[in-house]
Parts: C-alpha cells; sequence; structure tokens
C-alpha cells in the first residue's frame, strides 16, 4: 500500500508555514511585500531562513519533492511573493545537482542564510517553453568564461545577488547538446537589468550579458538534464502552490455565497451556484490527490518516471486553476474584479502559473510521448 | 454564406467604406486593431464626424435624427465599421437612454436630451447597479425624496461605466417602500455637476480605471428631471433592457479578436499545433453560429416578425466567445504575458517593448474581460429569464 502520510518532521514543516501565513501573512502583508522597493521584503525574507525554510528542498532532512510541495502550498494560500521558486526550488537546486565545488556550497549556505540572493535565468526571449532554445553563448577566455546573449523573464532578476544562467558552449539552439550552466555576479561587469512587474504582482528582469565573466558550474556542455529536472521540479512546486492558491479561492467563494443576500437569501443557496462550487471543490481535491500521490516521483532517479509524474501533476493543476480561478470570480459577481479584494490576485497568480514551465498543451504532448 | 446585397447597398457600403477612410481617426483605429485602449477623445470625436453624416445615432427613429435604414444596412453599418476598428458606440446615451427619452420622455425632455447626444456632446452614465443590489437589481435603496419641486437623492451607485467622463446620469431611485419592490422605483435624468455628488474610481484587477463608485449625498434634481410617472421607473428600466440585447453579440470585436489571435498563433508557431489549430477553428465556428442567430433575427424582424425572447441567449453567447477569444490568445502568447506592462497600453508610448508589440494588452484583456458574463445582467441571470419567459418553467 502507497504511503502517502507525512512524516512527523513533515507536520511541523506544515504547521510552520500554515501558522505563519495565518498569523503573519494576509492580503495587506502581501500588498506591503508589493510595494517594497525590491518587490519583496528582505526581512521576511530572513525570517523565512530563521524559520529553516530556505533549506528545503536542499538539506538532508527537507531535500525532497514533497517538502517543497508542503511549503509551497502554503506560500500560495498566502499569496507570497518573496522568491522561494526562482531562489531556492530553481537556482539553489541547480548549483546542488550541477555541483558548484566549494563555491557552490558556501554560496547555497549563505543562500539558506538569506543574506544572498540568487536567481536562475533559463528563458530567452521566443525560447517559449523549450529549455534547450538557449541561444546565449559562453566562450572560454583565459582561465573561465565569458557570457553574450540575452535572458528574459528571470524572476526576482532584478534584485538577485548571483544568477545562475543557462548557456551554450557549443551546438544550436533547440540541440540538447551543448549546454551548460554558470554562475555569474548579478551587479558585474557586463550584466545590465531591465527590471520590470509581472501580472501576479512580483517582479522580473530582462538581462543582457555582454562579455560578462562566469563561472562554470559542473561539466561543460553537459547541463541539459540538469536544467530539465530543476525545470521539472519547479513545474511540481507551483502545482502544489495551485493547490494552495485553489484551497483558499474556494474558501473565500463559499465564504462569500454564504453571506451575500440577492433576492432575500444568500446566493449560497441556489442550486446553480452550489452545483459550480461542488465542480471547484472537486476539481481541487483530485489536483490534491493527484500531487500527493505522484509528488514523490519528482525525485525518481528515472527521468521518464519524473516527466511523467510532472506533466500528469501540471496538465491536472491546471486544469482545475483554470475552473476554480475564473468560477471564484464569476460567483463572487463585481468584487472580484477589483484589485482591492484578494480572489482577483489569486486568480491572476493561477493565470501566470499556466504559462511557466510548460502549458498543459505542452505538458499533454510530453506525456503523450513518454 | 449566401446573402443578398443590393445595388443600392453596395453603394451605400462603399460610400460608408470612403467616409470611414477619410473621417475616421488612423490613431483610434490602429489602437482598436492592437487592442490598445482608447480614450474618450476617441470616442467622441468618430460619434461626431459620424453626426456631420447623421450616422451617429442610425436606429434612432427618423424624427430624432436616426437613419432609415433596412435590417440589412445595418448589418453593413456595424460589419464594416468593425472590420475597419473604428471606435465603437458608448452605448449609456444613444442605445440605452435615448430610447426611453423617446418613448416615455416629455416633449421638452426630448428636446434637451436627444439633440446633446446625436451630436456626441454630451456623455451619459448608467446608475443601476448597488453595493447590495448587482443580480437582484429591483432591491435597490438609492432613496428619492421629493420635496417641492425637487427630488433629494441620498445613495450609492457602483460598476458606474465611464462616470469619470459622465455629463449626465441616468439613475433607478427608490420612491416607495410599498408593495412589490419593482413597484416603488423611479427613473430619474441627473446632471452630474449637480452638488453631491462625489465619484470614487474603482481599480479593476488588470490596473484600468472604467468603473466608479458614485455616491449621493441631498442631491437635488429637479422633479422635471423624472421620465414618466413616479414608481413606474421599473417598466422604463425592463423596456431598456429589451432594446438593449441586440447589442450584445459583439460579433465584430469577436472577428477582430480571430485576426489578432491568428497574428499571434502564427508568430509564436502554435498555429502549426494540431490542439490549437483545432480550438481556433472551434472559435471561429462558434463566431459563425452567434452571426447566423443575429442574420436570422435579422431577417426575421425585416419579414415583421417579433424576434421574441430567444434572442437573451446572443448576450450569454457574445460574453462567452468573448472570454474564450481573450483565453486563446493567453494560450497563443505563452510566457511574454507575464510581464505587466501598462505603460505599453498608453498613447505615447514608444520604448523598447517586452516581447513582441502583441504582447501587452493580451494579460489584461483577459482578466478585464472576466466582466462580461457578470455585468448587464449576469449570465446566470440571463439564463434565469430565458428559463421563465422562453421554457416556461
Amino acid at each position: 500500500m502507497l504511503n502517502v502520510e507525512l512524516n512527523e518532521g513533515q507536520l511541523l514543516l506544515r504547521d510552520s508555514v500554515d501558522r505563519f501565513i495565518e498569523r503573519e501573512y494576509d492580503f495587506e502583508r502581501h500588498r506591503r511585500s508589493v510595494a517594497e522597493e525590491e518587490g519583496f521584503s528582505r526581512t521576511l525574507w530572513k525570517e523565512f531562513a530563521e524559520l529553516g525554510w530556505l533549506g528545503v528542498g536542499l538539506d538532508s532532512e527537507f531535500g525532497g519533492a514533497r517538502d517543497v510541495a508542503i511549503l509551497m502550498e502554503g506560500l500560495g494560500r498566502g499569496l507570497v511573493v518573496e522568491p522561494f521558486l526562482p531562489s531556492i526550488v530553481m537556482a539553489a537546486k541547480a548549483i546542488a545537482i550541477a555541483g558548484g565545488g566549494d563555491e557552490g556550497s558556501e554560496i547555497i549556505a549563505r543562500t539558506a542564510t538569506g543574506d544572498h540572493l540568487l536567481s536562475f535565468a533559463f528563458t530567452e526571449p521566443r525560447s517559449r517553453y523549450h529549455i534547450d532554445h538557449v541561444i546565449t553563448r559562453a566562450t572560454r577566455s583565459g582561465d573561465g568564461w565569458t557570457l553574450n546573449g540575452r535572458k528574459s523573464l528571470v524572476f526576482n532578476g532584478d534584485t538577485a545577488d548571483s544568477l545562475v544562467v543557462t548557456a551554450r558552449t557549443s551546438g544550436n539552439a533547440r540541440e540538447r547538446g551543448g549546454l551548460s550552466l554558470f554562475l555569474v555576479d548579478g551587479e558585474g561587469d557586463g550584466v545590465s537589468r531591465r527590471a520590470y512587474p509581472t501580472n501576479d504582482s512580483r517582479r522580473a528582469a530582462d538581462i543582457d550579458f555582454h562579455d560578462a565573466p562566469g563561472r562554470l558550474l559542473g561539466m561543460a556542455d553537459e547541463a541539459h538534464a540538469v536544467i530539465a529536472e530543476v525545470v521539472d521540479r519547479a513545474a511540481a512546486a507551483v502545482c502544489a502552490e495551485s493547490l494552495g492558491l485553489m484551497s483558499r479561492l474556494n474558501d473565500l467563494t463559499v465564504d462569500y455565497s454564504k453571506t451575500r443576500e440577492q433576492f432575500g437569501q444568500p446566493i449560497g443557496r441556489f442550486q446553480v451556484l452550489q452545483h459550480r462550487m461542488v465542480d471547484m471543490f472537486v476539481a481541487l481535491e483530485e489536483s490534491r490527490s493527484m500531487t500527493t500521490v505522484y509528488m514523490g516521483d519528482v525525485d525518481a532517479t528515472d527521468t521518464a518516471e519524473r516527466q511523467r509524474a510532472v506533466s500528469a501533476m501540471k496538465v491536472q493543476c491546471d486544469k482545475a486553476g483554470r475552473l476554480v480561478g475564473q468560477e471564484a470570480v464569476q460567483l463572487h459577481g463585481g468584487i472580484a474584479m477589483t484589485q482591492d479584494y484578494e480572489a482577483a490576485h489569486h486568480f491572476k497568480r493561477l493565470s501566470v502559473i499556466h504559462r511557466l514551465f510548460g502549458d498543459i498543451d505542452w505538458h499533454l504532448d510530453r506525456f503523450a510521448s513518454l | 454564406m449566401q446573402m443578398t446585397f443590393t445595388a443600392a447597398d453596395e453603394a451605400f457600403r462603399h460610400e460608408l467604406r470612403d467616409f470611414i477612410e477619410q473621417e475616421c481617426d488612423p490613431g483610434s483605429r490602429e489602437r482598436m486593431e492592437k487592442g490598445l485602449s482608447i480614450g474618450k477623445e476617441d470616442y467622441v470625436d468618430w460619434h461626431r464626424k459620424l453626426a456631420t453624416k447623421g450616422w451617429s445615432c442610425p436606429h434612432w427613429p427618423v424624427e430624432h435624427g436616426g437613419c432609415d435604414w433596412t435590417p440589412v444596412r445595418h448589418y453593413i453599418f456595424e460589419a464594416e465599421t468593425g472590420e475597419a476598428c473604428c471606435p465603437p458606440p458608448v452605448p449609456f446615451g444613444p442605445e440605452m437612454v435615448a430610447p426611453v427619452v423617446w418613448t416615455f420622455g416629455t416633449r421638452e425632455q426630448q428636446q434637451q436630451h436627444l439633440p446633446p447626444i446625436l451630436a456626441g456632446d454630451l456623455w451619459w452614465a448608467q446608475g443601476y447597479s448597488e453595493p447590495n443590489s448587482g443580480s437582484d437589481l429591483a432591491s435597490l435603496k438609492t432613496a428619492a425624496r421629493l420635496d417641492g419641486d425637487h427630488y433629494v437623492v441620498n445613495g450609492t451607485k457602483t460598476w458606474t461605466t465611464m462616470a469619470h467622463f459622465a455629463d449626465w446620469i441616468f439613475l433607478l431611485v427608490r420612491t416607495s417602500s410599498e408593495g412589490k419592490k419593482q413597484e416603488g422605483i423611479t427613473f430619474l435624468l441627473v446632471d452630474m455637476t449637480s452638488p453631491g455628488i462625489t465619484i470614487h474610481p474603482i481599480i479593476t484587477m488588470e490596473g484600468g480605471h472604467e468603473v466608479n463608485q458614485v455616491v449621493f449625498d441631498d442631491v437635488r434634481v429637479p422633479a422635471a428631471n423624472r421620465i414618466g410617472e413616479e414608481n413606474r421607473g421599473w417598466t422604463y428600466a425592463k423596456f431598456l433592457l429589451g432594446y438593449e440585447r441586440f447589442n450584445m453579440a459583439g460579433i465584430p470585436q469577436a472577428k477582430r479578436q480571430m485576426k489578432r489571435l491568428r497574428h499571434i498563433a502564427g508568430d509564436q508557431g502554435v498555429d502549426s499545433d494540431p490542439g490549437f489549430r483545432a480550438r481556433m477553428a472551434d472559435a471561429e465556428i462558434q463566431i459563425m453560429a452567434l452571426e447566423s442567430t443575429m442574420l436570422r433575427l435579422l431577417s426575421s424582424v425585416a419579414a415583421g416578425k417579433d424576434p421574441g425572447n430567444e434572442a437573451s441567449y446572443i448576450k450569454i453567447r457574445g460574453t462567452e466567445i468573448d472570454q474564450l477569444m481573450t483565453e486563446l490568445a493567453m494560450e497563443a502568447a505563452g510566457p511574454y504575458v507575464v510581464p505587466y506592462a501598462p505603460r505599453a497600453l498608453e498613447e505615447g508610448w514608444n520604448e523598447e517593448p517586452l516581447g513582441p508589440d502583441y504582447a501587452a494588452p493580451v494579460a489584461p484583456d483577459y482578466f478585464n474581460t472576466r466582466k462580461v458574463t457578470i455585468y448587464g445582467g449576469s449570465n446566470e441571470i440571463q439564463k434565469n429569464i430565458i428559463a421563465k419567459h422562453v421554457l416556461g418553467l
């Protein structure tokens, strides 16, 4: 029999994130973080470090995808904008998998204490969902390497201290071979960053590299497997985040339908709305079942097994997120159309997640080809 | 599609095309084509140009300045102005309050209000919804108390579209709490410069400002601005809804969206994806089905028949298609929809865009368009109407 129960440590982790969201991170707190100069709160980020969260997915105790999922679900529910996904789930993990030597370990350690911020720069203009669509090139120069090219949609790439960058050391766009990972100083020579807000109230940057020095992580030309794993881990993480977003939307919608009165009764008494809230509930529960059962496969050494699980989860969670997000807005009526009401923001975050790390079509196609 | 146009119809089409080319501001048309928002002056400028030609309110009765057109001619007008990306008519004055004024208003009210609407000199807003009266509109509480020859109005209207542009607003107010809730409602015309009116902007989720909350605090409105009889306002409002339903299909807009979608899909390479191709084709067929409904109705109206309540489903299907088109654009544009670039939507913005130039409005459109199945009587309410009045349930 499959064991999907959380162990003692995981239960504690879940309690810690649930408690934090419940007590510390309401919608007003979210808005304050968004309004910060860097688009998130460094103070809270340090608090995350003290709670031990910035080692989740990396350290020996909470190193698995299920641990990441526990945290991500809570962060989703609270609409947390602090950069756990790009910094920890992606960049730090990439260094850990690729092997960055002593320097890599030291950076991961400083990241875990909240003193160093990382981001993962893997998408380029026109790369869509293809991780091997890399035009950015790295060439040898003396003892090291220099990078030239442009990365786009680098989450929190505007403030990251270091960037983990995918670049081509041989071959051409959309070839698997010839990809490598580099560590680049965010403020270093030859790095120029254009920051912008995103539709889910986060930050991203387009980053140009002009002869920017970078340090090779792992083996040259052999990074495809690492990048693929990191992006799959990110896809799995946003599935877990979706659960949190959907559960919050479902709670808000059901609560609203009990208090909003039209035609002399709470609108939740109307059968047509009841059935739709049941559909939302079923969509969430099915997604939760899927992620509970398959999240562990993200850690599988068999690539096909991992890909199958990730694609299935992403399709399920994106479909459910679409239904729950759209219906939550519809059932609230005009109020959820407004920027002052939190449901609108959960809906927008879900809509952005659908466009990250492969959309439904992309994952259906991959699933069918496995 | 077999549709017969007479030589006169074709001549009209050419005259209209020439007029659009010469008179409709190319800047407005370009922004419409790209799916960018346009400002008050774009709407007003085009309306005034049409007015010089006598075409600003073609569906009005001839004696008030309308055109004596056949349904086919109206169809040509809508199709051509839509295809050419002209600013759409703003409905509140020409299509909503005007029919009420010429049907139930006094001669003085007609003389005062119809000419400025026709000319495009005054902008109207609709004061219906309230914070606690949305789908259940008849439960509205904004009160009007008669004091001499004035009503004193107190209350709050909400979701008031473009109230910040409006010179006048038509209001449903409560003048009696006796009997059924529908029976104590009065229809008032209110000058927006009256003392005691405050407009609070409501920013919608994509960051735009279209709607407002409008607060009335002891606003004095001449009793002469009442339409028809006191406590009969619900009848006039229902009449207005019946008049409105033809305008909810949004066929020209759907066709523009389809054109843009094909462009995005082509640029992103998803037009060769079998699944996406099928969904685009399906959307196009849905637009054809809705347009067929419109044509069938036009044809039966031309034959002198009452279109009947079946036409209510036009609002349901039109808004569903609108949402479908914006969602397909999200899928086609892919990760490019993630950056939020509100300034790229403004006029005169000329920085380097993030990604292709079609990208910036895609997500804001998708977010904003969630409103269409909520406003104008939510689609749930429309289904109730069809169930009750068409199916007799």
